[in-house]
């Protein structure tokens, strides 16, 4: 039904590499600082329980803003550069970390805590030996939901031209010249990308808590 | 100019207010095809949901199935989707529906997992309660479980209507209207207040969906657990 161009695909094999290779790295930046950031945050909402409510209410707020207006209305302010990708994509990885980890610490037994209390950990040693190896299952959780969403997101950034955009160069594209050839060329490969990483991670998920139940996950959003 | 001032500037522009490109008409085009992508997603979640959670069978394969949907970016499934329906139907089968088959498949996981997750958790033992005070299985569901999941199932139906509003925007780079029409302009004729005129109205968008979730969410607990949850005293 859809002409498929094969010659051109197999002539195009070494940009659809340099594209993946940047596609996987957009999403690696952004779900590592994302991360660095959220654990942070996650740490003072947990010590400190009057920030808890406005930083995971602002990180809410921050996820309803569409992936297209932040792109968009980030240009204007710092060009057409990497900080304009990934801004929005630590974002976005921010509410699910932040999220996770945040209840990752909360669902630690009080009782356990203050068994590491009595045998006079201080607070650090607490965070570093009990709490941070007990919010483990839920952290990885939380890694496999930002990268595979943040994979997704990557393609949106295509709008700001060719520069950047991973596979979702190829759809934008493949959309403007009317060559299905070239969006299938992007869109089946960014699809497998995600879902590629989705069972990566789920599998890390079972290795690193093999006595977690398979993951279910609850919209929390 | 700076940001604000054209913003202001471009919402006090009459001629930004009528016409098939005036904010009248793309937020209607934005709420319609919200609206109609909402309702076919509830069709198919709703009751996939309630069967698998009221029965408890075939879990696993639904809900791995909805976790690798929401896996599939939405921008791909736009691509994916539009020439095959464009060929069906060049005009609506190019504008309107790779959007709305797009953003079903955005709103089906949530919505879907927190119906199965919102029965399955209801307490055992309170339906061999109901089990054993002789209610059938269709009076449980309706009068037990339900009641009692809807609180969840109301979250992941406010979740999936929150991202189909911000999402939708897409269907702007290709041939879709709606609110994303003036992100999508405004970047190609580099017009900030026009980018941040749509940003505004996506945003004011979003916030009246989560206000009206939070008063259905007030309106569809039941008085039994309203009471139970209030502090004591």
């Amino acid at each position: 039904m859809i002409d498929i161009d094969w010659s051109w695909m197999a002539d195009h094999l070494d940009e659809l590499f340099g594209r993946t290779v940047q596609h996987i790295w957009l999403t690696l930046i952004a779900v590592f600082i994302g991360f660095l950031i959220s654990f942070l945050l996650a740490i003072v909402a947990v010590r400190r329980r009057s920030t808890y409510g406005p930083i995971l209410g602002v990180s809410d707020i921050l996820y309803t803003i569409p992936s297209l207006a932040l792109f968009a209305a980030l240009v204007s302010i710092t060009g057409i550069t990497l900080l304009t990708v990934e801004i929005p994509l630590v974002m976005y990885t921010l509410v699910i970390f932040v999220r996770n980890i945040a209840t990752g610490f909360d669902t630690v037994p009080v009782e356990v805590l203050e068994a590491a209390n009595g045998m006079g950990y201080t607070r650090n040693q607490r965070l570093w030996r009990v709490e941070i190896p007990l919010a483990v299952p839920l952290i990885v959780a939380g890694l496999r939901l930002a990268t595979v969403s943040t994979i997704g997101l990557v393609t949106v950034s295509s709008i700001l031209g060719d520069t950047f955009g991973g596979l979702g160069f190829f759809i934008l594209e493949g959309y403007h010249r009317g060559f299905p050839t070239e969006l299938y060329f992007g869109a089946i490969p960014s699809i497998l990308l995600a879902v590629v990483f989705d069972f990566l991670l789920t599998r890390m998920q079972r290795v690193v808590t093999p006595w977690a139940q398979p993951a279910s996950g609850v919209a929390s959003i | 100019m700076n940001i604000i001032s054209e913003t202001i500037a471009w919402f006090a522009d009459p001629a930004h207010w009528s016409g098939p490109n005036g904010i009248p008409t793309r937020m209607g085009e934005h709420i319609a095809i919200c609206v109609v992508s909402m309702v076919i997603a509830l069709a198919i979640a709703l009751p996939v949901g309630i069967y698998i959670g009221h029965t408890r069978k075939h879990t696993a394969i639904a809900v791995n199935s909805a976790n690798l949907w929401r896996a599939l970016p939405s921008l791909a499934v736009i691509a994916i989707v539009l020439p095959i329906t464009a060929r069906i139907d060049p005009q609506l089968g190019f504008k309107v529906y790779p959007t709305i088959i797009a953003m079903v498949v955005l709103a089906v996981p949530p919505i879907l997992v927190n119906t199965y997750s919102g029965l399955a958790g209801v307490d055992r033992d309170i339906l061999e309660a109901g089990r054993g005070q002789g209610m059938g299985e269709r009076h449980i569901l309706s009068g037990v479980e339900l009641p009692l999941a809807v609180g969840v199932i109301t979250v992941g139906v406010r979740s999936a209507s929150i991202q189909v509003v911000a999402t939708a925007t897409l269907g702007a780079v290709f041939g879709f209207g709606g609110l994303g029409r003036y992100l999508v302009n405004g970047m190609s004729q580099n017009d900030q207040g026009q980018i941040f005129g749509g940003v505004v109205l996506v945003a004011g968008l979003v916030i009246v969906v989560e206000l009206l979730f939070a008063l259905l969410q007030r309106r569809l607990t039941p008085r039994g657990l309203r009471l139970a949850q209030q502090p004591a005293g």
